[in-house]
């Protein structure tokens, strides 16, 4: 499915990315943990493509294709999700012309055929039901007047309307109080299966407790330091990032 | 602009055979109108309202009247279809075959100027003279005032062609159902015309106009327009006007306009097209209670320019205005956002508040804007704010990051932007065209349709 290979990443000529080697195969939920500042959220802005990221050396394969030559909307129609850490307000755009026009983008790229208004109505009021919102969230401009909470969940229906084949949440957890997070890992649940691998960052175990993970990855200054079961996970939690050290060890 | 000396040939030779040449009226409209032209000339930059809008670089652009093609088989835009009173002008000039009045109500009158002269020059004269003029100083700045804002010149150009133009009076209580349509179709490689358009609404009456004006086949073509709107006691006017000339024209017009109390003008101004396009509205608050909505939406690209100067008159006390003006501007493009609000001594318990935004596409657009509050009256609510910025560079990721390409991303955020204009609109015919209007142009400018078809939610 996804293949890092050396990674390395600069943000205004500093190196964040020091050769990153991670390997996701089909189906499997991966967890990447670490410190502030470790880099968790450079790899996932580089992986979905945003400007200013740059990639210095390395290479990351997507389900056999060349993932850092594709354009943003590319890799998102290939099937890459970015979950944002912070879903951006757009005023006066709707969600639902902003829901339309991606699915048809994404839709149109895998040569299936567009939806049509109804079918799209159809579909967005099945997949939101699931995620418990209700229509005056999926009229309402993106993300606009949203809480921390919708705002997320807003991001989940998103992605379970353009179903990509993996996904990376971005510190899903991020201003959540226990109910929204609560909500929020159903709907991830709900879109696990065999088909779909997912990369959850995060800096607390809290998230992978309702969404649990086959591997984890802890990731200090730029480098996959340590990997391991989801027991890992539990381990940082009581010990802490400490002994991984600090930027100048690494 | 063509030479004076020409211009006084032009005087000349044409004046004899304009539509009630010789009837006192009109021949002393003409002639202040000339000399009125003469004494101001064509506004300068070194005039303070022009200071931004050059039309220094205009030489050449002809004031003969049009020659119009000969085929009329062109659409016609319009807000509802078959569903109103329309008056059409190609190249400037009244064709009857291509209006539409139909049936109006008892109190309803909807002319076109040369009709109304032909039929009777003394009325005609007594109707345009009922009509307030763009004032030449409307500030009340004490010490010198290089006399801001006033096209004079162009008034009177205009007052020295006068022959075509529309006249809408709408009687006492009358509200009429189906809304009126004044379109200007350009057809002509170039050529100039200078329109008239009255409405007079009586107190109590209500109304809903949308002037139009539209290329097909039209060039390098020179529209000088006059208005002058009267809104009586407790009346409703809304009035919009979509400027969408091929971009080779030039555009300039005034609108003077009166509201008494308790009435409600509402006037919204697209410009999308014209090399060169401006409109200068004037609105004055005469009554208790009066109210106007001014709100604007342009687009520039190219090197285009686009003007939008307004003036909203606090006469009276208790009156609200609300102005809103956001464009888009890209290439080498240039627009200009001059509003004023006056709040007179009586003025109290004035609420007015204005907003300009620009969304400056390219490292070559501009905008000069210029906010301006003179305030006499002491217990007022006043407030003006005004932003020039680009695309959010986070709203763009957002959307492509959902598989949206970059350019239908753009034209996505351009088009949230102007759509908030659009909400200025209060009747739902006006605000769908105008949405309509505004989507056209942003596929022109970016190549892509923006596909809002999605049905409104909800059983």
């Amino acid at each position: 499915m996804l293949e890092i290979r050396n990674l390395h990443a600069t943000v205004d000529g500093k190196e964040i990315l020091k050769g990153i080697n991670l390997t996701i195969n089909p189906g499997e939920v991966h967890a990447i943990m670490g410190p502030n500042g470790s880099g968790k959220s450079t790899l996932s802005y580089v992986l979905s493509g945003r400007d200013g990221y740059e990639v210095t050396e390395g290479s990351v394969t997507f389900q056999g294709k060349d993932l850092l030559a594709m354009e943003t909307e590319e890799r998102a129609a290939e099937g890459v999700f970015l979950a944002f850490q912070y879903p951006v307000e757009i005023p006066g755009v709707s969600n639902t012309t902003f829901l339309k026009t991606a699915l048809n983008a994404v839709r149109k790229h895998k040569g299936l055929p567009e939806l049509d208004a109804m079918q799209f109505l159809k579909l967005i009021r099945a997949k939101a039901k699931a995620l418990n919102m209700n229509d005056d969230m999926i009229k309402r401009a993106v993300n606009v007047g949203f809480s921390g909470g919708e705002k997320k969940r807003n991001d989940i229906l998103q992605m379970a309307m353009l179903e990509p084949s993996f996904a990376i949440l971005d510190e899903t957890d991020s201003g959540l109080d226990i109910d929204a997070l609560k909500l929020v890992a159903d709907g991830v649940n709900s879109l696990r299966s065999p088909e779909r691998s997912m990369l959850v960052i995060t800096h607390y175990q809290r998230l992978l407790s309702y969404i649990v993970p086959d591997h984890v990855h802890v990731l200090a200054y730029g480098k996959i330091v340590r990997s391991g079961g989801k027991e890992l996970a539990l381990e940082l939690e009581a010990k802490g990032y400490a002994e991984f050290g600090s930027p100048e060890a690494a | 602009m063509a030479a004076i000396a020409t211009l006084k040939d032009l005087y000349e030779t044409l004046s004899p055979g304009l539509p009630g040449a010789g009837a006192a009226g009109l021949d002393r409209l003409r002639a202040d109108g000339y000399a009125r032209f003469l004494a101001d000339g064509i506004p300068t930059t070194k005039v303070e309202g022009w200071k931004y809008t050059n039309l220094r670089d205009l030489a050449g652009v002809s004031l003969a009247p049009a020659q119009s093609a000969a085929n009329t088989d062109f659409d016609i835009p319009s807000v509802a279809p078959g569903k109103t009173h329309r008056l059409v002008f190609v190249d400037g000039v009244f064709n009857a075959a291509l209006s539409a009045v139909g049936t109006l109500p008892p109190g309803v009158t909807l002319d076109s100027l040369r009709g109304l002269i032909e039929s009777s020059p003394a009325t005609a004269a007594e109707v345009l003279e009922r009509f307030p003029a763009p004032k030449a100083d409307t500030g009340l700045r004490v010490g010198p005032n290089p006399g801001r804002g006033q096209s004079g010149g162009l008034v009177g150009l205009n007052g020295a062609f006068l022959a075509e133009g529309a006249v809408l009076t709408v009687g006492e209580g009358v509200t009429l159902a189906q809304p009126v349509e004044i379109v200007f179709v350009a057809t002509a490689a170039d050529g100039a015309w200078h329109p008239r358009l009255l409405i007079d609404v009586a107190a109590g009456a209500e109304v809903t106009v949308a002037e139009h004006h539209v290329a097909r086949g039209g060039g390098a073509t020179f529209a000088n327009i006059v208005g002058g709107v009267r809104v009586g006691e407790g009346a409703i006017l809304r009035h919009a006007k979509f400027q969408e000339e091929d971009d080779a024209a030039l555009h300039l017009a005034s609108v003077t306009a009166t509201v008494a109390a308790s009435a409600t003008y509402e006037t919204f101004v697209l410009t999308t097209g014209g090399r060169l396009a401006r409109t200068d509205v004037q609105v004055r608050l005469e009554g208790s209670g009066a109210s106007t909505r001014v709100s604007g939406a342009y687009g520039v690209d190219g090197s285009r320019h686009a003007d939008f100067t307004s003036l909203i008159d606090h006469v009276a006390a208790n009156c609200t205005s609300r102005e809103v003006v956001k464009g888009v501007i890209d290439g080498k493009g240039r627009a200009v956002f001059q509003g004023k609000i006056i709040v007179r001594p009586d003025a109290q318990k004035t609420d007015g508040h204005q907003l300009n935004r620009a969304l400056l596409l390219s490292d070559t657009a501009e905008i000069d804007a210029k906010p301006e509050l003179e305030i006499y009256a002491d217990d007022v609510k006043c407030s003006h704010g005004a932003t020039a910025g680009e695309l959010d560079e986070e709203a763009l990721f957002y959307l492509r990051a959902r598989g949206i390409p970059a350019d239908t991303a753009r034209a996505l955020l351009i088009a949230a932007f102007l759509d908030e204009v659009a909400e200025e609109i209060g009747d739902a015919h006006l605000r769908a065209y105008a949405t309509a209007r505004i989507q056209d142009r942003i596929g022109r400018l970016t190549g892509i349709t923006v596909d809002t078809d999605v049905p409104v939610l909800g059983e």
